[in-house]
Parts: structure tokens; sequence; C-alpha cells
């Protein structure tokens, strides 16, 4: 029940692009195509996961025990752009098709905050082990749910009549503030049962 | 006169927020009220200021290669010392601005600016720089929350001034309404600079057409 509460918690009620403004760059930048939008998701949800799993052992096994909590952030980042670069050339070797597809997203990933974001979180909440993985997988399949969905109505903006000023960015905003809306919704889910 | 310069592209011509449109996250997080955005603004001028200046200084002896690295582990601890002065000076602006000030180390304005200017330009310019782009981050924070926390609540730096009759629209201190609000912010920013770019070439445009004429003549 605690699980199920961290991935529709993850997913939808604190979903990472609309209500918690974490990884908004690469959501912005990279949902110009579905395709493009998927092979950041894939890479995002990797890369999340094991951020979650690493970072957790930092912080319980190396930063607690010698009290060194003030140093999560310098940490935190290290592990994360050390785990992605060990990620791109481990991919590399093993199979060179999963890196043609998300070769080129790994680089980006060290600067999404949405990465250093749940490690973060995750410490702030205190979850054990396995909750920390599954919220660090649940958020990242929220964002990707969020990046997929987006470019899906990005890519019809081909056919509509757009005014100059607002096209690109103020454009995007806007419909992103309509799409939180939507996913405002899932607010009053499982009140009083989960949480 | 360089360094005048330098400091005033950051505030309105290379303005990092409704110019460049980077580093969104905590634009859109810490807008619910001016004093949050005041407290986040201050947090990233030193953060960039601190660390275009180190970076400046240590340019010529950061190898190429690893040089993100570098500037990451720079970038970090400017960060962690904002974080701690921030929970010591003012604990219920840490706690609401939460998570968003540890994360200024992936703010791309930061790194960016780290990668494109301080690391190839000397010290009083970097400084210049930081502070600039630094100011004009906050000034573009405090814009968009003062247009949420007047219409979302009301009030200015939580004083409320708005008629009694007014009836605040909760939707814009909610997340919604910081995507909304920000979109037609930067809706309305294109639409002053196309409306006086077109003003400018039309008022140029009679120099060149003055000075083809007496070309031809001569």
């Amino acid at each position: 029940m605690e699980y199920l509460a961290i991935i529709i918690g993850g997913m939808f009620i604190n979903n990472y692009i609309f209500s918690r403004f974490l990884g908004l760059c690469p959501f912005l930048g990279v949902s110009k195509q579905i395709e493009t939008a998927t092979g950041m998701g894939m890479a995002v949800i990797f890369v999340m996961t094991m951020a979650s799993a690493v970072t957790w052992l930092i912080q319980n096994f190396i930063l607690v025990p010698l009290h060194l909590e003030y140093m999560q952030t310098v940490a935190f980042i290290l592990v994360i752009a050390a785990l992605v670069q060990f990620v791109e050339m481990v991919i590399m070797k093993v199979s060179p098709v999963l890196y043609q597809a998300l070769g080129i997203y790994l680089p980006l990933i060290t600067t999404n905050c949405a990465v250093l974001g749940v490690a973060l979180l995750n410490a702030m909440e205190g979850y054990g082990f396995l909750q920390a993985v599954v919220s660090g997988a649940a958020n990242a399949l929220g964002w990707t749910l969020a990046i997929l969905l987006f470019a899906g109505i990005r890519e019809r903006w081909a056919f509509i009549d757009i005014p100059p000023s607002m096209q690109g960015f103020p454009i995007a905003l806007v419909s992103t503030g309509l799409m939180s809306i939507a996913f405002f919704g899932f607010q009053g889910l499982f009140r009083g049962i989960l949480f | 006169m360089n360094m005048l310069r330098t400091f005033y592209n950051g505030i309105v011509p290379e303005n990092p927020t409704l110019r460049l449109v980077i580093g969104m996250c905590p634009v859109l997080a810490v807008t619910t009220a001016v004093v949050n955005s005041v407290w986040m603004g201050l947090a990233v001028i030193f953060v960039l200021t601190a660390s275009n200046i180190l970076i400046s200084l240590l340019r010529k002896f950061i190898p190429d290669k690893i040089r993100i690295p570098c500037f990451i582990v720079v970038i970090a601890t400017f960060t962690t010392i904002a974080d701690l002065v921030l929970a010591a000076v003012q604990p219920d602006v840490h706690k609401i601005l939460g998570v968003f000030v540890p994360l200024i180390v992936v703010n791309c304005i930061i790194l960016g600016r780290a990668e494109a200017f301080a690391s190839k330009n000397p010290v009083h310019l970097a400084l210049a720089d930081g502070v600039g782009m630094g100011i004009g981050f906050t000034l573009a924070i405090m814009i968009l929350a003062s247009i949420r926390e007047i219409l979302g609540n009301g009030s200015w730096f939580g004083i409320r001034f708005m008629p009694a009759g007014f009836e605040p629209a909760t939707v814009m201190i909610l997340p919604p309404g910081a995507f909304v609000s920000l979109g037609f912010l930067l809706g309305t920013m294109n639409l002053i600079t196309a409306r006086l770019a077109a003003r400018n070439s039309r008022s140029t445009e009679r120099v060149p057409s003055h000075a083809a004429d007496a070309g031809l003549e001569g």
C-alpha cells in the first residue's frame, strides 16, 4: 500500500513537471517530436532509477555515518555525473542499438534537475532503499508520461494558427499550464485511503 | 565602460529568464510570493558571481577536458554555502524554497555562464557578468512573482492592498498559474520587442534609402 502511494503520488499527483517543476529544460527542449521525447524519457527513467539507488547508498553508508550531511549537494551531483558517464560507457559496450537510441540524451541528463531533485527529495523524505528506488522509477515514469503527452500536443501545432508573438516558448508554457490543470484533477485521488 | 556593458547585457539584452529562457525550474517554483523570489534571487546572484569569479581566476589552470566537472565542483561548493547561510538567516524561507536552493547547482544559467563567459574572460568582466545575469534573473522572477501574488493572493510582499471585493484567483499561486502567467509574460515581451523592432526599422529605412539616392546621384 505504501509503495502504491509512492507510485501513484509520483506519477500523477505530484508529477515532476506539472506540480513540482523539476526537469523543465529538457521537457521544453526535446519535446518537438514524439520519437525524441521517447528517447529522452527512456534515458531519464534509466538514470533516475539508478541515481536513486546510488545516492541512497552514498547518503546512508558514507554521509550519515561520517556526519557529512552538509556535503550532500556536492557528493550527489558528482556521483550523478560519474554515474551518467559510466552508464554511457557501459551502454556503448553492451548494446550499440540502445546507445544509438539513448546516446545523445545521456550527457544532457547530468544537468536535468529532476535527477538531482529525486535524490535530494528521497533523502529529505527519509525513504528506505526500496522505497527510494521505487520513488525514482515512478517519478521518472511520470516525467516520461508528461513529455510524451506534451510531444503529442506539440506535433499538432503545425496545423494551427498561433499568433507570432506567442510562438515557441510562450505557447509551450500555456499548453503546459492547461495540462497541469488537467493533472490537478488527480489531487483528490485516494484521499482518505492512502494519504 | 566594457564592464558596464557586460553588466547591462545580463539585465536586458540577454536576460537569462525572459530572453534566453533557460533555468526555468526555479522561475516557476519559487514565484508564489515576492519575498520568496527575492531570497532565491539573492542566492542565485551570490552563487553566480562567486563561481564566475573563481572560474575566471582558475581559467588558465583548469584542463580543457575535465572543465565541466571542475565547474560543477566550484558551483556546488558555493551552492552549499548559500544553502547553509539561508538556512541560518531565514529558516522559514529556506523551508519554502526547499529543494530548489541545492538545485541551483544544476541551473543551466550558472553552468552556462561558466562555460560561455567566465572561462574565457578576465576577472572584472566575469564579475560584471555574474552580477548582471544574477540581477536579470532576480528582476524576472520578481516580475512573475508580483503578477502571481497580486492576482492569486491580492497582496504584494505579503501586504494585502487589493480592495475587499477582490476575489483572489487561487489558481495563480498553484502550479497551473505559474505556467500560464509565464507563458503570457513571454508572449507580451515578444509582442513589445516586435513592435519596437518594427518602429526602429521603419525609422532607419528612410536613412539608407536617402543614402542610396545620394549614391545614385553621386
